[in-house]
């Protein structure tokens, strides 16, 4: 049984201009220990996919329209805010893009780490700092025993992100949702806290859902990598398949528009055009209309996901169709 | 060089710190550009490559004359900008324009695209009134944007499209030397190819010559002749951008390029990564010597005496004393 199954998810806003179908319709499933990349352009839905999971859309103007998310036999979206809280914090953890927001400026970090395992565990604030102590040396935080006891602003973007991987796995989560933790990062530091992350998956055998629009950070961490468009799964795959042959045309135009793949100085393919507007209804493929390969069927059938290979799936027609 | 056009020669740029209100008083200085000598030919793009915090835009501003300089000289077309009036000054800018990295903040929400682009024209004179919309079309075709979308507001543009805008706003005044200062990094990778092809385009067709500033070394490798690396406020490795980028000869350039996650699973996981410890010091307090000894896994005791000069090793300059030995 998966760790985490998540079904049918539709997560809609309904705002003033409109309904906007941020996730409309995505289903995927994750194992325990397993690695899962999602990857897409701003606005295709890849982070509300995770709050949804979550519990984390802000509603209204949010809704979740139909789904499940079951993890280890509780439908996250359905059950009793109690038993939601039992897991959400403490089984499943998240990390966000920008730690220098999501770290209380009033609070000590001593008290920000402690707090899940208060909530939690039944453990002594000793005990519990004891415990926090142990969890900044893991994150490689030097000098714990002073540190801990310092505000956030005293730390420095890479630390802070440390601070919050610790708080995150303070609980030993199964399953850590990361969204971005690395994009407001320089690139030196970026490979520190990738290491971080590689090295504590290992050591607690935690699966990870790692949202990023990089193609190359998916690359190194990941075992399985979904492409999200305009709020749907266009394409799944082990990390390497994708890689070496991706099969629907948006992955293709992804992988050919990046620079280091390209010879120097070469013309980059580009994709014309612009996502389309979540807001409207979206005749057949949200993508046919930037697409190369195009044809008037792909604005009449609605796509879905199938296998094209052993654990490959995809979701044009035109390559289900087998025409390209 | 006969070609060069902009002449960088030992530019300093220093931040006081005051502490106090009434006693106010200098408590240090934050060496933000700290030495930098660069000759930039006619027609060349030259990346400027580091971390957040290394002087790399504070560079680009310090050329445009937006902070002053500390000491050293900025030579556009052989006149020191830094010794200009106010109004030579304002004048001298005609030739050195600026992309910022930001194409929401760096547009006016109040002014409409006709409006952005001719302002410039009106400023320096460059046509009466009767002309300019002829002149904007112009620009507007040449980022590739349709004239019809003159009259329109910067929030009805997406992300690509203002930084178009932007683009078409240094492009008025025909300015000899541009300079961008991350202007694709606010940008999704699809929209991202689309700024560089028109800019690469841009180099081409119009003789530009580009200053380009960026994080991403991919990013630079692509599209620069040459790359200077900055690390707190100097330049640590500059060459040919190919030469530079795939063999690295600085111990700071071999570690950033090593930190570049690629595209492609099976090098990503079989290569070794040079992981850096610590975040870069702080330009307030630079460490004695060669300013990156603190993090750098090839240190030695003398490394820490002086800062070691660029020197020339196999097809580039390189800032650091074992280089030939690592």
């Amino acid at each position: 049984m998966p760790l985490l199954s998540v079904k049918d998810l539709r997560t809609w806003f309904h705002t003033r201009n409109g309904t906007y179908r941020a996730v409309d319709g995505v289903s995927f499933n994750l194992e325990a220990g397993e690695t899962l990349g999602i990857v897409g352009e701003s606005g295709s839905g890849k982070s509300v996919t995770c709050y949804s999971i979550m519990g984390l859309v802000p509603q209204p103007p949010g809704r979740i329209e139909s789904g499940t998310a079951v993890f280890d036999g509780v439908d996250l979206l359905r059950c009793t805010p109690k038993e939601a809280r039992q897991i959400r914090g403490k089984r499943l953890a998240m990390i966000f893009q920008d730690p220098m927001t999501s770290l209380n400026p009033y609070l000590r970090i001593s008290d920000q780490l402690i707090e899940p395992l208060l909530i939690h565990n039944k453990i002594s604030r000793k005990q519990a700092l004891t415990r926090a102590m142990e969890m900044l040396d893991a994150v490689g935080i030097n000098d714990a025993s002073k540190r801990i006891h310092y505000f956030p602003h005293e730390f420095s973007g890479g630390m802070r992100q440390r601070v919050m991987i610790a708080m995150a796995l303070i609980t030993q989560p199964e399953l850590l949702i990361a969204d971005e933790p690395t994009t407001a990062l320089d690139v030196t530091v970026q490979a520190q806290i990738l290491e971080l992350i590689k090295r504590l998956q290992k050591e607690f055998n935690m699966a990870v859902i790692f949202i990023t629009h990089d193609l190359g950070v998916v690359s190194g961490l990941c075992d399985r990598v979904q492409v999200m468009y305009a709020g749907r799964i266009v394409e799944t795959a082990d990390t390497r398949a994708l890689f070496q042959r991706p099969r629907h045309p948006y992955t293709r135009a992804l992988q050919q528009s990046i620079p280091s793949l390209q010879p120097k100085g070469a013309r980059l393919f580009t994709i014309p055009g612009m996502p389309p507007d979540l807001s409207k209804p979206i005749p057949g493929c949200a993508f046919a209309p930037r697409c190369t390969f195009a044809q008037p069927k792909c604005l009449e059938r609605d796509p879905q996901l199938s296998e094209c290979a052993a654990g490959h799936m995809q979701a044009c027609i035109r390559v289900q169709d087998g025409e390209i | 060089m006969a070609d060069t056009i902009l002449e960088l020669s030992d530019v300093k740029t220093h931040f006081p710190i005051y502490k106090g209100f009434i006693l106010r008083r200098q408590t240090g200085t934050v060496r933000a550009v700290d030495g930098v000598s660069l000759k930039i030919r006619k027609g060349e793009v030259v990346g400027l490559v580091g971390e957040s915090g290394c002087g790399k835009s504070t560079l680009a501003r310090t050329i445009l004359q937006l902070v002053p300089t500390t000491a050293g000289a900025v030579i556009l077309g052989g006149r020191n900008l830094s010794s200009l009036s106010a109004r030579e000054l304002a004048a001298a800018r005609k030739d050195l324009q600026m992309v910022f990295q930001d194409p929401y903040a760096s547009l006016n929400p109040r002014m409409t695209v006709f409006d952005t682009l001719a302002e410039p024209l009106r400023v320096h004179g460059i046509c009466t009134a009767t002309e300019a919309p002829g002149r904007v079309a112009g620009l507007m075709e040449k980022v590739g944007l349709a004239p019809r979308f003159m009259q329109k507001y910067p929030h009805e543009f997406s992300g690509g499209q203002r930084q178009r805008i932007a683009i078409a706003r240094a492009l008025a005044l025909n300015p000899a030397v541009i300079i961008a200062d991350e202007p694709v990094s606010a940008l999704d990778v699809s929209i991202q190819a689309q700024i560089l092809n028109l800019l690469a385009e841009l180099v081409r067709e119009m003789g530009l010559t580009l200053v380009f500033i960026a994080h991403d070394l991919s990013v630079v490798k692509h599209i620069s002749d040459r790359v200077a690396v900055m690390y707190l406020g100097k330049i640590v490795e500059l060459g040919d951008a190919s030469t530079v980028i795939e063999r690295p000869q600085h111990p700071y350039t071999r570690a950033l390029v090593s930190a570049i996650p690629t595209p492609n699973p099976d090098i990503e996981r079989s290569r070794r990564r040079i992981v850096l410890p610590g975040d870069p010091p702080s330009p307030i307090h630079p460490p004695a010597g060669c300013t990156f000894h603190p993090r750098c896994p090839h240190v030695q005791e003398r490394c820490k005496l002086a800062f070691p000069p660029l020197v020339h090793h196999d097809g580039r300059e390189v800032a650091c004393i074992r280089v030939g030995e690592i």
